[in-house]
């Protein structure tokens, strides 16, 4: 029996500690055996895109140290484990159980759609829901084809979500488009960032989401910002606190 | 150092690991190469006429609404009728302007993205021929249509001090607006006859 | 100095404007999305064009040199220029050698990174842009401000009102179709009175020895057939090696840049016109030394289709402007800063890394990867603030402790609740321009861990 190992990013430990319970019980409910190593902190995504190499570095090696021994890490979060599979070789190549590492760390969905090998998601949902494909987890991770891809169209996320009963996934009129939190560029580039953010809000409104879903908090967080500055009607929820209470199998 | 040598120096200086050309791939084809052919040549804007043989050609010219109504016709297609401009007659290029319309046989066209070749020595004496005049009309045997680009360039061949074109329907611009408007510079309209 | 943050903000300060270019460039990817989902092969497209650029890059001193004995035997005459002052005194001097007092020009991005129309200007040469948009940023004295659709900022109107003035068209008209005949019968005036044509260059074939120029307009086969005297400009990575490769990137170019099947005219010059010349002159300017850089070196594979621009939801809502370059959007950002760090510090900043630019992109350069490897040498080169180059390294020194880590965040969470609004909000804070800070909870998660059965 493999052990899993949580690895919760540090403003969702924060911020969001419901997206971290509700990642634990979904994972526990298929049966696994899972760990939070409480010396995680970081990935070191906010230095690396920064620039600053010399702070990212450290937490890079210190992920490597917590999460080697597990035989796979999952996360709430595309965008930490595109950082750790796309963006830790050229700090930690050639290290002992780097390999295994970067390979065997998954974002949620993927982890139970390609390594659980859900194919059963029993739960209901009654609402619209937009899906906000992440740019990290679809563009780095693939969970789905990207609009610009010419490939045969796949998306995990919605593969999972739309068989939750009640649930209706509406269509977006760009259905990839950024949300505009980008990290620092949040703030850095907070003009730009906060109409990008908006125009995504219209967009999941103009398709008639009540809910904006999705697999990073970061980029919700953004959203659900913006929604409680405007008194928006739509809400922010991550995909694990939807199938939270579903029966995945 | 001449900038010759620098720039090549720099660049040995600064070459990168050697890399392979890549295989060839494999391409699309149509069903119907003529009616897709024809799809995307009136999404570019141009028109297809299709003949039925050489003897037909000036009949089919003479339905053409901008060669019927067209005082000065340039055609590099050899037994058309009289009314045309003596090209060989002109000297420079500049008095082309003010031909209403340009008859050019075209070696082959393209079915996937309308375009038809013109080798330069299909523009008689002026290569300014086909950019100047108002109206083009190309004339392409119905048997030379290719599937895409990669047959097209498999059928080239390269001369020297040469020149060769692909011209896929008229002159356009979309630069107000994103709006397109036929007839920028070059041809107003674009006239394919198949024979 | 402002950067793209500042210019920005100013272009987005108008909502309603900054939607509709948006729009207009949204417009555009989607029929590069229409065309490109024609095409079965399209990714194996991709694949290819990226290879063989890769490949030509490997030995472009060999390719460029074959290029020029080809060029050579076809009578064309062929230039060398180290940087963009060597590139603009050779266009000079064929010009004055030939007693040009009037030229045309197509499109060229490359002149427009060597400043080259002012130049000629200051030396009694008159320069006339004639691709439409072009001739309209000219009018207006402006640079273009996006490579393929230069005038895609401006609206019918002002085009209209700039028509009236430098034209004579009617007081408020606006229909693209009139100003599109007004300008080409102004423009067929300049063609007829020019003395030289000069062109930019899309592909150069080493195996031919000639280059190939795509317009729709035909603007560049007007100026390079009608004038005795031919000058195509290219940048050194314009070359590939065989006319055979001119297959995978023509049906890729258009169908990325603009989503046509192809341009309206795909022109192949090799060798002047009879009794006339035709001159190459081939540009350094730092390219060389970009080669010498493997996290960079890709993108000099850029065939300028300008698909990443079209795509970037950042220059979309922030104009070319704001980018303060010639080459504005995701392949700007990353040519600039090579060309001046100082200078275009800001612009690897101007992406959220979403990497639509990378998946759009027809040669396949790694764009959003790049932008982020650039953030590096900005930091190592102190070109980022202190300031937020001090608050990463506090940052990471306090997420490598656990114990500070944890006591940090929970400070944060007890005390930011019980601040005045005014003073969470304040000056200080960005995030709180137009957002509301995430909620503060009382517990963590890993405080909360515990309690959960296992």
């Amino acid at each position: 029996m493999s052990t899993v190992g949580l690895f919760i990013p540090c403003y969702v430990d924060q911020l969001y500690p419901q997206v971290g319970l509700a990642t634990l019980r979904v994972l526990r409910r298929l049966g696994l055996t899972v760990e939070f190593p409480s010396e995680q902190t970081c990935c070191g995504q906010p230095m690396a895109n920064s620039g600053s190499d010399a702070a990212a570095r450290p937490l890079a090696e210190r992920f490597l140290e917590i999460f080697g021994k597990y035989d796979h890490v999952v996360s709430p979060s595309g965008s930490c484990v595109s950082m750790v599979r796309n963006h830790y070789d050229h700090w930690l190549h050639g290290k002992p159980g780097f390999e295994h590492l970067r390979d065997h760390t998954y974002e949620l969905c993927e982890y139970l759609t390609d390594v659980a090998k859900v194919v059963k998601v029993d739960g209901e949902f009654p609402h619209k829901v937009g899906i906000q494909m992440s740019c990290h987890g679809l563009r780095e991770l693939r969970l789905g084809r990207s609009s610009e891809q010419m490939i045969a169209p796949f998306n995990k996320v919605r593969q999972l979500l739309v068989q939750l009963r009640g649930i209706e996934v509406v269509d977006l009129t760009r259905p990839d488009e950024c949300c505009g939190f980008g990290g620092t560029f949040a703030v850095g580039e907070e003009a730009v960032s906060c109409l990008m953010g908006r125009d995504r809000i219209a967009d999941h409104a103009h398709a008639g989401a009540e809910v904006i879903a999705g697999f990073d908090m970061s980029c919700l967080m953004h959203l659900d910002g913006l929604i409680r500055r405007g008194n928006l009607p739509q809400r922010v929820m991550h995909v694990a606190e939807i199938l939270e209470k579903a029966e995945l199998s | 150092m001449s900038s010759r040598n620098a720039i090549l120096e720099a660049l040995r200086q600064n070459v990168p690991p050697p890399a392979s050309l890549p295989a060839p791939i494999t391409t699309i084809r149509y069903a119907d190469p003529i009616k897709q052919f024809e799809e995307t040549l009136i999404g570019a804007g141009g028109a297809l006429v299709r003949g039925s043989g050489a003897q037909d050609l000036a009949c089919e010219l003479s339905k053409i609404e901008v060669y019927a109504s067209a005082a000065k016709i340039a055609s590099l297609v050899p037994g058309l009728p009289s009314r045309d401009v003596d090209l060989n007659a002109i000297q420079d290029p500049h008095e082309l302007e003010g031909i209403d319309v340009a008859v050019i046989p075209g070696k082959f066209g393209v079915a996937e993205n309308a375009a038809v070749w013109i080798p330069g020595e299909a523009l008689g004496p002026h290569r300014a021929i086909f950019v100047i005049v108002q109206h083009l009309i190309l004339v392409v045997p119905d048997s030379e249509i290719v599937h895409n680009l990669q047959q097209a360039y498999e059928r080239l061949e390269w001369k020297p001090n040469s020149f060769g074109t692909f011209i896929s329907g008229p002159s356009k611009t979309a630069d107000i607006e994103q709006s397109l408007v036929i007839g920028a510079h070059g041809a107003r309209s674009c006239t394919v006859i198949l024979l | 100095m402002t950067g793209h943050p500042e210019q920005a903000a100013a272009f987005v300060a108008n909502e309603d404007r900054t939607h509709w270019h948006d729009q207009s460039l949204w417009f555009v990817r989607s029929k590069r999305d229409r065309q490109a989902s024609s095409i079965p092969e399209w990714e194996a497209l991709r694949e290819a064009a990226s290879a063989i650029k890769t490949h030509t890059l490997s030995r472009l001193a060999d390719y460029l040199e074959e290029f020029e004995r080809n060029a050579t035997a076809n009578g064309i005459q062929v230039h060398w220029a180290r940087d963009a002052a060597e590139h603009n005194a050779i266009v000079h001097q064929i010009l004055s050698s030939h007693g040009v007092t009037k030229l045309v020009k197509s499109k060229s991005m490359l002149t427009e990174e060597c400043h080259l129309n002012p130049y000629l200007e200051a030396r009694g040469i008159e320069v006339i842009d004639t691709d439409l948009g072009e001739r309209i940023v000219q009018l207006r004295k402006e640079p273009p401000s996006h490579i393929v659709m230069p005038a895609i900022h401006l609206k019918r109107q002002e085009i209209g009102d700039l028509f009236h003035i430098e034209l004579g068209t009617e007081k408020g008209a606006s229909d693209p179709k009139y100003l599109t005949e007004a300008a080409r019968i102004h423009l067929r005036g300049k063609f007829m009175g020019a003395q030289a044509g000069l062109t930019g260059v899309n592909f150069a074939v080493a195996e031919t020895g000639g280059v190939v120029v795509c317009t729709n307009e035909g603007n560049a086969d007007m100026g390079a057939s009608l004038p005795s005297l031919h000058i195509a400009c290219m940048g050194i990575e314009k070359l590939i090696p065989r006319a055979a490769d001119l297959a995978i990137f023509l049906r890729l170019l258009a169908r990325s840049g603009t989503g046509q099947p192809i341009t309206g005219y795909t022109s192949h010059f090799n060798g002047p016109l009879r009794g006339g010349e035709m001159h190459v002159v081939m540009v350094d300017n730092g390219r060389s030394r970009i080669l010498g850089q493997e996290t960079f070196r890709r993108s000099l594979g850029c065939i300028r289709c300008g698909a990443c621009m079209n795509t970037c939801p950042v220059y979309r809502r922030s104009g070319g402007y704001s980018y303060g370059y010639t080459v504005p959007g995701p392949i700007g950002s990353i040519l600039a800063p090579q060309r001046d760090p100082e200078k275009y510090g800001s612009l690897p900043f101007a992406s959220s890394l979403c990497g639509s630019c990378t998946d759009v992109c027809p040669v396949k350069i790694d764009l959003h990867h790049q932008l982020l490897a650039f953030r590096k040498v900005l930091v190592d080169l102190k070109v980022v603030p202190l300031a937020k180059r001090l608050s990463m390294a506090v940052t990471g020194f306090i997420l490598a402790r656990p114990a500070l880590y944890r006591m940090g965040g929970g400070l944060m969470r007890a005390i930011v609740p019980r601040l005045p609004r005014g003073l969470v909000y304040g000056r200080w804070n960005p995030w709180g321009i137009q957002r509301e800070l995430p909620p503060m909870p009382k517990q963590s998660f890993r405080d909360l861990i515990d309690k959960e059965p296992s």
